[in-house]
């Protein structure tokens, strides 16, 4: 998380990416031309209206979906396929049922391309655990928890491969403001220990200021980056900058650019009604 | 619970039948008394070894549906996984599995006798093609997000089978324990019926052949006893090992 490298070194680059869905009921452009880089130790934040794309761009970074058209590159090479360097926290959690919680934090770290952490996983897991305020639950499965659990539980599996690039769906879109904040705090504070580059979606301004480095406003579908937003303040951050009359401006000034986004995505969707 | 609500709901069904006996609605000579049917029964459990007829035919089931699911866990699993084989294999699949069993009997007795094999195989049959679909639906329906959170963790294509596919297919897996352990129960009792020297099955054939009604009763209620038996086991094995599972 640096604003002043300007030298940083690009770890991914997506040039003139496009993607187009052939469903049932005809084809839909969703993602147009987009092109950004992420440099290394960079969090850059993705705000858009729902449908419009977002999700799409993360999973094809992922290595699950593959552009049309353009490239995406990662440390130089093209994307192959999904892969362990990526942490990818799904907007659906997909916790596994059939895993209590503590077995659900291992599955990553007992993953053979893991070894190289598995000696002290045990020690990794009860850090999570605690860190997500999910000690107690070890033994619960997913069926007793609740969404925000479920939510906080994926975290802490992603977490605890600790990948190099985090690629967040909506990763906390499902907790109360306490807790919303808490995790934001714990994340920025690891990210100022190890130099990691993520890539968030979120469907709050607030939010996206508050973590990033850079904010892309994504226009309504096909997705296309309306705006690139350097957000000026210095790490490391704390809640109270939220309340500032600087932090107070910027995020009017975004909330209504995308709300205007976000309208003309709801007519695109009432067209299609 | 369910125990003591089994035992009323047979003590009251072993009643109104008292009661239709007492008040001679039928002739007596085709519905014998219920303490009748208990008296034939522990005689023939005594003197005619009719456990022997019972473990004879439960192990003909549990062999048959344990070799039938033995074939279509790994043919369930490459149907459900490689769409392009579904497409081709499908329609034949339903073909076989619309057929009842029991019709191959005839064919099965001209292929291979009366034996031991004639049966076995006649099972076999009806365990893989009541289970083989229940098994591919359950890996079709296996919900994508498992696979991609494991493969965004880094498993490999075996990790994704064992820890995955294997967990998450158990469910219907069991499922179609269920459903073919059932299927080969009626399926089983026919061929007794049409061929064979003992069984229970056998037993009921026997009973007609002598005109003796209670042992007719006996057969048939030892198989009812017996499914209900196995089905439970099945119900309870399976609520164990799903104890992860969303209850509806
Ligand atoms: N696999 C797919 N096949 C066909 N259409 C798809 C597929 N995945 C997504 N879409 C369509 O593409 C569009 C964009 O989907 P995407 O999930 O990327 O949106 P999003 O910006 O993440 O939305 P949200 O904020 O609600 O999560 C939607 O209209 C969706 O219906
Ligand atoms: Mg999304």
């Amino acid at each position: 998380m640096n604003t002043q490298q300007q030298e940083a070194r690009e770890r991914v680059i997506f040039k003139n990416v496009s993607k187009t869905y052939h469903g049932d009921h005809g084809s839909v452009k969703v993602v147009e031309d987009v092109s950004f880089n992420l440099a290394e130790g960079e969090f850059v934040s993705l705000i858009g209206p729902s449908g419009c794309g977002k999700t799409t761009m993360l999973q094809m970074l992922a290595g699950f979906v593959t552009p049309d058209t353009g490239s995406i590159t990662l440390d130089g090479a093209a994307i192959k396929g999904p892969g362990s360097d990526r942490g990818v926290i799904f907007q659906e959690y997909g916790v596994f049922p059939w895993l209590t919680v503590q077995k659900n934090i291992e599955f990553g770290l007992s993953l053979s391309c893991n070894k190289r952490l598995g000696s002290n996983s045990k020690e990794i897991v009860s850090h999570y655990l605690k860190l997500m305020h999910l000690n107690g639950f070890e033994n619960a499965y997913p069926k007793h928890l609740s969404g925000g659990m479920r939510q906080r539980l994926a975290l802490a599996r992603a977490y605890a491969v600790n990948p190099n690039i985090l690629l967040m769906d909506e990763p906390f879109g499902a907790l109360d403001a306490q807790t919303r904040l808490a995790l934001q705090l714990q994340l920025m504070e690891v990210l100022t220990e190890e130099q990691k580059t993520v890539l968030l979606i979120t469907h709050s301004v607030e939010e996206a200021i508050f973590l990033s480095n850079r904010i892309l406003i994504i226009s309504a579908r096909p997705s296309q980056i309306l705006r690139v937003v350097d957000v000026p303040f210095p790490y490391p951050r704390t809640p109270e900058l939220t309340a500032t009359p600087e932090f107070q401006k910027l995020r009017l000034e975004l909330e209504e650019l995308s709300m205007q986004q976000y309208a003309k995505q709801q007519e695109l969707a009432a067209e299609e009604q | 619970m369910s125990m003591l609500a089994g035992i009323a709901s047979f003590s009251t069904l072993g009643a109104v039948w008292g009661v239709i006996w007492w008040l001679n609605l039928f002739d007596r000579g085709l519905l014998p008394a219920p303490w009748e049917v208990l008296n034939v029964l522990t005689v023939q459990m005594t003197e005619k070894e009719l456990w022997l007829d019972i473990l004879l035919s439960a192990r003909r089931v549990v062999v048959g549906v344990f070799c039938g699911l033995a074939i279509a866990l790994p043919v369930g699993f490459i149907l459900g996984w490689y769409k392009s084989v579904r497409a081709f294999i499908d329609p034949v699949i339903n073909f076989f599995r619309a057929l009842p069993p029991i019709a191959l009997i005839p064919l099965v007795i001209v292929y291979f006798g009366i034996g031991e094999l004639a049966r076995l195989s006649v099972l076999i049959y009806a365990a893989f093609f009541s289970s083989v679909i229940v098994i591919y639906e359950g890996i079709k329906m296996i919900p994508p997000i498992y696979i991609r959170v494991s493969k965004a963790l880094g498993a490999t294509d075996f990790e994704i089978f064992k820890r995955i596919v294997v967990p998450a297919a158990l469910p219907h897996v069991l499922t179609a324990f269920r459903v073919s352990t059932g299927v080969c129960w009626t399926t089983l009792v026919a061929a007794e019926l049409v061929a064979a020297e003992r069984g229970l099955g056998a037993v009921i054939v026997n009973g007609q052949n002598f005109f003796q009604v209670p042992v007719i009763f006996v057969g048939i209620i030892m198989i009812g006893a017996v499914a209900v038996i196995m089905d439970q086991l099945l119900r309870y094995a399976t609520a164990h090992l799903l104890t992860w599972q969303e209850s509806i």
